[in-house]
This record gives C-alpha cells, sequence and structure tokens, in this order.
C-alpha cells in the first residue's frame, strides 16, 4: 500500500493555500534495469481535490511529473477547522486518499 | 555623435543595472530554495523512518525503541549531532548506521550482514555492478531510519564529543584518510575538498578544512537527491566520494569510513545542524 501523503493547508487572506508531498515512484517506462528490461510505467494519473463536498482541483498527470511529486495551489471559500481531501489514482489503479485540516490564518 | 551618446548612455546605465540584476537572481534564487525545503520529499522518508523504529521487526519480534544512540535508550531527540561517539557495549566509536546495525542485531535478532543488507535506497539503475543501492525502488529501512533520526536534530549544533582516546584515534584515523592520495587518478578527498571555490560543473566543492564549509556540508547530509529521487545518509556520501575516486569500495560502517565522518564532524564542530536538507 501507498505511504501516506503529507498535507499542509493553512488559511491566508482569503484563499486556503495547500501543499502536499506525495509518495510514489512515478516511473517513466522508459528507463531499463540492470539486466537491460525496461521498467514499467507506474505513475499517477488523477489527482482530485475535495473541499465541502465539492471538487477544488482535478489533474490529469504524465510521467513527466517528478518522483515523489509535491503539489502547491490555493482556492478560495475554506475556513479554518474544515477538511481538505485529496486522492491520487495511478496507471495501476491503485489509490491514496488523505486528508487534513484547514490550520488558522496567520 | 548621436550613437555615441546612446552607447554612452548606455554604457554608463549598465553596470547598476547588471549588479541589481544579479541581486535579484540571487534573492530569485534563495527563494527558490526555500521553496523548494518546503517541499522537501525528505519527510516521506522521516515519516517511514519513525514508523519503522516503532515497527517489532526481525526474529525478536522488537522495535527499536530500547536503541541507545548515546544519549541513553531511546533517546533521539539531538542524538545525531553529537555522533560520531564511542560506545562501552561495542568498544567501538560509532556513527548512526553502524549503532543501528548494533540495534539490529541486538534487540530485534537480526543478523549483522541481514542489518546491512539494504544500505542504500534504490535508483533503479546500477552504475556499476557491485551498486548496493541498484533495484528498482528498492526501499532501505537503514535509510529511512537514518533520516528520522537526523531530522530529530534539526536545529541544533553539531558537537561530536571528544573525550574519548578512540575517539581521538577516529578523528586522526579520519584527517589521514582525506589526506591520502591514491587509486588510478591519484586521488584523495582532499584533490577536491583542500581548496577554496572550487566546484564541478556547477556544484561547489566544500573545503573542508574550512569551518564554514565543512558547517555547511556536514549539516545538510542526509539530503533528498532531486536529481536521484532518493534520500541520501553520510554513509553514502562517504561511499559515493571513495568510488569517485576509483578507490576499492568503502565498506559500508566500516572503521574506515566512520573515522572519515568522525573527522568531517569535528571540522562542522559549533554549525547549526539542518538536515535531512534537499540537494540538487
Amino acid at each position: 500500500m501507498a505511504d501516506p501523503m503529507r498535507i499542509r493547508a493553512n488559511l491566508t487572506g482569503d484563499k486556503v493555500e495547500v501543499k502536499v508531498l506525495m509518495a510514489h515512484e512515478m516511473e517513466t517506462g522508459l528507463r531499463k534495469d540492470a539486466g537491460g528490461n525496461a521498467i514499467p510505467a507506474h505513475f499517477i494519473r488523477n489527482v482530485t481535490v475535495t473541499h465541502g463536498g465539492k471538487t477544488v482541483l482535478s489533474a490529469q498527470w504524465g510521467t513527466s511529473v517528478s518522483r515523489n511529486p509535491f503539489l502547491h495551489f490555493r482556492f478560495k471559500g475554506g475556513r479554518p477547522g474544515e477538511k481538505v481531501t485529496i486522492t491520487w489514482m495511478d496507471n495501476k489503479g491503485d489509490k491514496r486518499t488523505d486528508e487534513a485540516v484547514i490550520a488558522g490564518g496567520g | 555623435m548621436r550613437i555615441d551618446r546612446v552607447l554612452a548612455g548606455v554604457l554608463a546605465v549598465m553596470p547598476p543595472c547588471f549588479a541589481l540584476a544579479q541581486q535579484d537572481t540571487q534573492k530569485e534564487i534563495e527563494r527558490y530554495r526555500q521553496m523548494l525545503q518546503e517541499s522537501n520529499p525528505a519527510e516521506l522518508f522521516e515519516a517511514r523512518g519513525e514508523e519503522l523504529w516503532k515497527t517489532r521487526r526481525g526474529p525478536k519480534n522488537a522495535s527499536l525503541e530500547r536503541c541507545d544512540l548515546g544519549l541513553g535508550p531511546g533517546v533521539v531527540k539531538g542524538a545525531y549531532v553529537q555522533l560520531p561517539r564511542y560506545f562501552a557495549d561495542t568498544e567501538r566509536v560509532q556513527d548512526a548506521e553502524s549503532r543501528l546495525v548494533t540495534c539490529m542485531v541486538g534487540l530485534q535478532g537480526f543478523t549483522p550482514e541481514e542489518a546491512k543488507r539494504n544500505p542504500f535506497s534504490g535508483t533503479g539503475v546500477p552504475m556499476i555492478a557491485s551498486d548496493p543501492f541498484s533495484g528498482v525502488g528498492r526501499r532501505s529501512v537503514m535509510t529511512d531510519l537514518v533520516a528520522w533520526i537526523a531530522s530529530q536534530s534539526r536545529g541544533m549544533k553539531i558537537a561530536p564529543p571528544m573525550s574519548h582516546p578512540k575517539e581521538r584515534l577516529a578523528y586522526q584515523a579520519g584527517e589521514r584518510l582525506f589526506y591520502y592520495r591514491a587509486g588510478p587518478y591519484d586521488f584523495g578527498c582532499v584533490t577536491c575538498h583542500g581548496e577554496e571555490g572550487k566546484r564541478i560543473r556547477l556544484q561547489n566543492l566544500p573545503k573542508m578544512t574550512n569551518a564554514k564549509d565543512a558547517q555547511r556540508a556536514f549539516g545538510t547530509w542526509p539530503g533528498y537527491r532531486v536529481s536521484e529521487g532518493e534520500l541520501r545518509s553520510m554513509q553514502w556520501r562517504m561511499w559515493e566520494c571513495i568510488r569517485q575516486m576509483r578507490f576499492p569500495e568503502l565498506e559500508f560502517t566500516s572503521d574506515a569510513s566512520i573515522a572519515l565522518i568522525t573527522y568531517l564532524a569535528k571540522k562542522a564542530e559549533g554549525g547549526t545542524f539542518d538536515a535531512p536538507a534537499i540537494k540538487r
């Protein structure tokens, strides 16, 4: 099973700033192992972020995203104490969902 | 005439303009570094390491929570900056990795060979056949643990103890190794790390006899290597430097590796520890 994400969500001004670290191999499928065999592609395909039942970010990723990806974005309408839920799904169908509570302004 | 005047005007304006641009660039680089630090995937390794520390493993089905890293059983906070140090139970000077081997053997019942089997995490493409960190996505319990242990000393002063004769001996041996030149290239650590302002491509090489350089270097390992997508430990740093010098392979947690680390730790004494850092 995939490792948990590290999520920071902070209200700054009128926007919630979210920073996410995901643990993922993000193999491109172009590399070869010691035996010369291609290493199969393994990468995150979809990322969805929801807040209060509404999707605030939806992304389609490919093999150009780095290993252990870092995602940073802002959205409006969040308040401290509320939850942000993040889900990724990769090309092998593996999934991981984590959530974080929005921290107060500052 | 008119062109001359314009040219003169351009020349007059250029130097401050250039200086300003450079200042801005420097500021931007600093901002970029700050951003990198906030997005340092080393955090993922640290989290795994903390979990592994508490996980019951090995034939004795025990956790490492009673492991003595020098400040008493189970004390992790501040332990890394006071390593390498002499341990009476093993009668050796040990760094974080070799001490973890001792704990994995003593507390968890692994054999020393098992404890040392995966010293570094895998990158996928081995550079040489005996590359100990080849293997796609191969995780290293050792690396994860070291990442977490090091993170528990973040912000503290580097303070390796030098009171025991064996600690001083390790320092002296490390110094000898640092200046020892050999191999097909007649290289030594000192070749790259003995002069000010040297670099390999764009990477500045720290002069290890200069306290400020040594502090910055020692204080930022372990580090997450962006180019490899892996976390690298101090033992790996030694292993890799020795390989690049075309020396015989440096044995993981060997006395030679610990001596070198002891020497560097002492050179970096008083510096602020800021690892696991993020590296190119």
